[in-house]
């Protein structure tokens, strides 16, 4: 299982995480270590068929009842790194 | 009276009797807590103990009070407590204030528990040793140069030390029972669906479950009868009248012989087991050996399972709606730096592993692979209790190892959770009771052994687990 360190960058890319350079490194190794070792149920199952789906469902409540408008508000918006007024500031995207 | 030893029964009839009052017990756990910072377990003791217990006393002088009401306990780090910090031992979350009440918070408070404090743990519940936590490791009390275990490590060593008198934990693939084994106090992984996720931080959702740390099998059964129950903020949280079954007493132990005997198991570790199974022989119960060959790729299926909930869990922490924040060039590049600063190496190495295998080409070779072999272990263990009522393993392949020892090898760390995960696939609950002790290095090391049952019938772990206790006296 041969992990490139462009691999690495490209995982890193789609996780939004930044890895330094030496990092990419330890990383490589310790995935192709890993995947190596879980690779070994793909031999040891070969003879199993496709997994049934089982018994997930969906759970909804019904859209009733809602809070009164306003009460959890300070309280999650005081959590934000960055907020004016009653919202939360992020960079602009366009 | 030894503090240390105190169980919840014990300290409930004390309280009842007015021996003691409900600060007196607060305050004499509190100063064992003081007396054992050294350990580590605690990330913050609350300052606002006095208050509960004053609010607990008044249940007792009302005639309102429950077996919980006054009983100092620990929370884990990832269970919110609402106007505490909940930081899951990351540097993402130092700062983070919980906005509301764990489900398991709000009944131990209706009960008039009393939470000491929040414990250290493995960031994000990701690790075996406590050895991941953004704020310095824990010490296992029973040898402080060796890991409590973890993920649970700050709960268990806090109430092995006497700093508590029960703690809670959760548990994705060992992270209760592995630091209970290793920290010689009993430690309960519930059925999945059992006790309400909502306000536990999620790891990977399939298989996290919150449970309870005691001293004794009877104070875990107190615990988990405190807190299981239906949740409707818990869409997997299962309805009251399921979880009410229960049946007969367990009477037929079934012993996985070829797992049990896996390379890598400690010869010390082999022979507790074996001489655990001969008391439970002589206590009356029946032993079979069994096969269970699918046990043997529970660790492979979790290494895929885990890490791809993982990542997509984890996402959240984007640094733009709460926790740490890490400014870039525009808001992909906030998103990349918040999240390589936040997270500590373990939690991003796992996030790249979730990421890869459920990346394009790799999915049904990894995930859906994994997936068919959880239906396989499932059905085998299905399978295996139409013959046997309990099934006995020893918790961990070795007792507590050096600090140091295994962080810089993961794979050599993920193999400490190998008798555990397989459970957590299941989803059927399983316990961990303390087995004995194996001396090293002038240290008494504690070693567990683990019984797991059908799904809902932890009736039959609390009688096994009593006559079990019994019998090694």
């Amino acid at each position: 299982m041969a992990i490139e360190i462009k691999d690495i960058e490209h995982l890193a890319g789609l996780a939004r995480i930044s890895v330094s350079a030496d990092e990419q490194k330890k990383f490589r190794d310790d995935l192709e270590g890993i995947l190596e070792y879980v690779s070994h149920i793909k031999e040891a199952t070969a003879e199993l068929g496709e997994p049934t789906a089982g018994e997930l469902r969906n759970v909804l409540r019904d859209d009733v009842e809602p809070h009164a408008s306003g009460m959890f508000t300070e309280d999650i918006l005081s959590a934000a790194p960055e907020r004016r007024d009653n919202r939360i500031l992020v960079k602009k995207i366009l | 009276m030894d503090i240390k030893k105190l169980t919840i029964t014990e300290a409930h009839k004390l309280l009842m009797d007015k021996k003691m009052s409900v600060l007196e017990l607060a305050e004499a756990v509190l100063k064992e807590a003081e007396g054992t910072r050294d350990l580590n377990a605690y990330l913050e003791i609350f300052d606002d103990v006095k208050v509960q217990a004053a609010r607990a006393q008044k249940m007792f002088d009302e005639g309102k009070a429950t077996v919980l009401t006054g009983i100092p306990l620990a929370m884990k780090d990832n269970i919110l407590i609402k106007g505490k910090i909940a930081s899951a031992s990351s540097k993402m979350l130092e700062h983070y204030v919980a906005t509301y009440d764990a489900g398991v918070t709000k009944k131990l408070r209706d009960m008039g528990a009393i939470f000491l404090g929040r414990t250290n743990m493995d960031e994000f519940a990701m690790g075996g040793s406590t050895e991941n936590s953004a704020f310095g490791v824990t010490k296992n009390p029973h040898d402080k140069t060796r890991v409590p275990g973890g993920s649970s490590g700050g709960s268990a060593s806090a109430l092995a030390a006497g700093a508590a008198l029960g703690a809670l934990g959760s548990d994705t693939g060992g992270s209760i029972r592995q630091p209970a084994a290793f920290c010689g106090v009993v430690g309960l992984k519930p059925t999945y669906g059992s006790v309400s996720r909502s306000g536990l931080m999620a790891m990977a959702s399939s298989l996290d479950q919150i449970g309870p740390f005691a001293k004794t099998v009877e104070d875990a059964q107190i615990l988990f009868d405190a807190i299981k129950g239906h949740d409707p903020l818990d869409s997997t949280s299962v309805a009251d009248k399921t979880l009410a079954q229960g049946g007969k007493k367990p009477k037929v132990i079934g012993v996985p012989v070829d797992f049990v005997r896996a390379k890598g198991v400690d010869p010390r570790v082999l022979k507790n087991f074996d001489q655990s199974i001969a008391h439970m022989k002589k206590a009356g119960y029946e032993v079979k050996e069994i096969s269970l060959p699918s046990l043997a790729h529970g660790l492979a299926v979790y290494y895929i399972l885990m890490p791809a909930e993982v990542s997509s869990n984890l996402a959240r922490f984007d640094g733009v709606r709460y926790g740490y924040h890490a400014d870039g060039a525009n808001l992909t590049d906030d998103y990349a730096r918040t999240r390589g600063e936040g997270f500590g190496r373990e939690v991003r190495r796992r996030i790249l592993l979730g990421t890869y295998v459920l990346s394009s080409g790799y999915y049904d070779s990894y995930y859906g692979r994994a997936n068919a072999v959880r239906e396989m272990l499932q059905k085998e263990l299905a399978h295996a209790f139409e013959s046997v009522d309990i099934i006995a393993t020893p918790t961990t392949p070795t007792p507590a190892f050096k600090i140091g020892e295994k962080s810089s090898d993961p794979l050599q760390m993920y193999l400490a959770d190998i008798f555990t995960v397989p459970v957590n696939i299941a989803g059927v609950p399983a316990i961990s009771v303390p087995s004995g002790f194996v001396e090293e290095g002038g240290a008494k090391l504690p070693l567990g052994i683990q019984f797991i049952a059908p799904h809902f019938r932890e009736d039959a772990l609390f009688a096994i687990g009593r006559d079990f206790e019994k019998a090694r006296v």
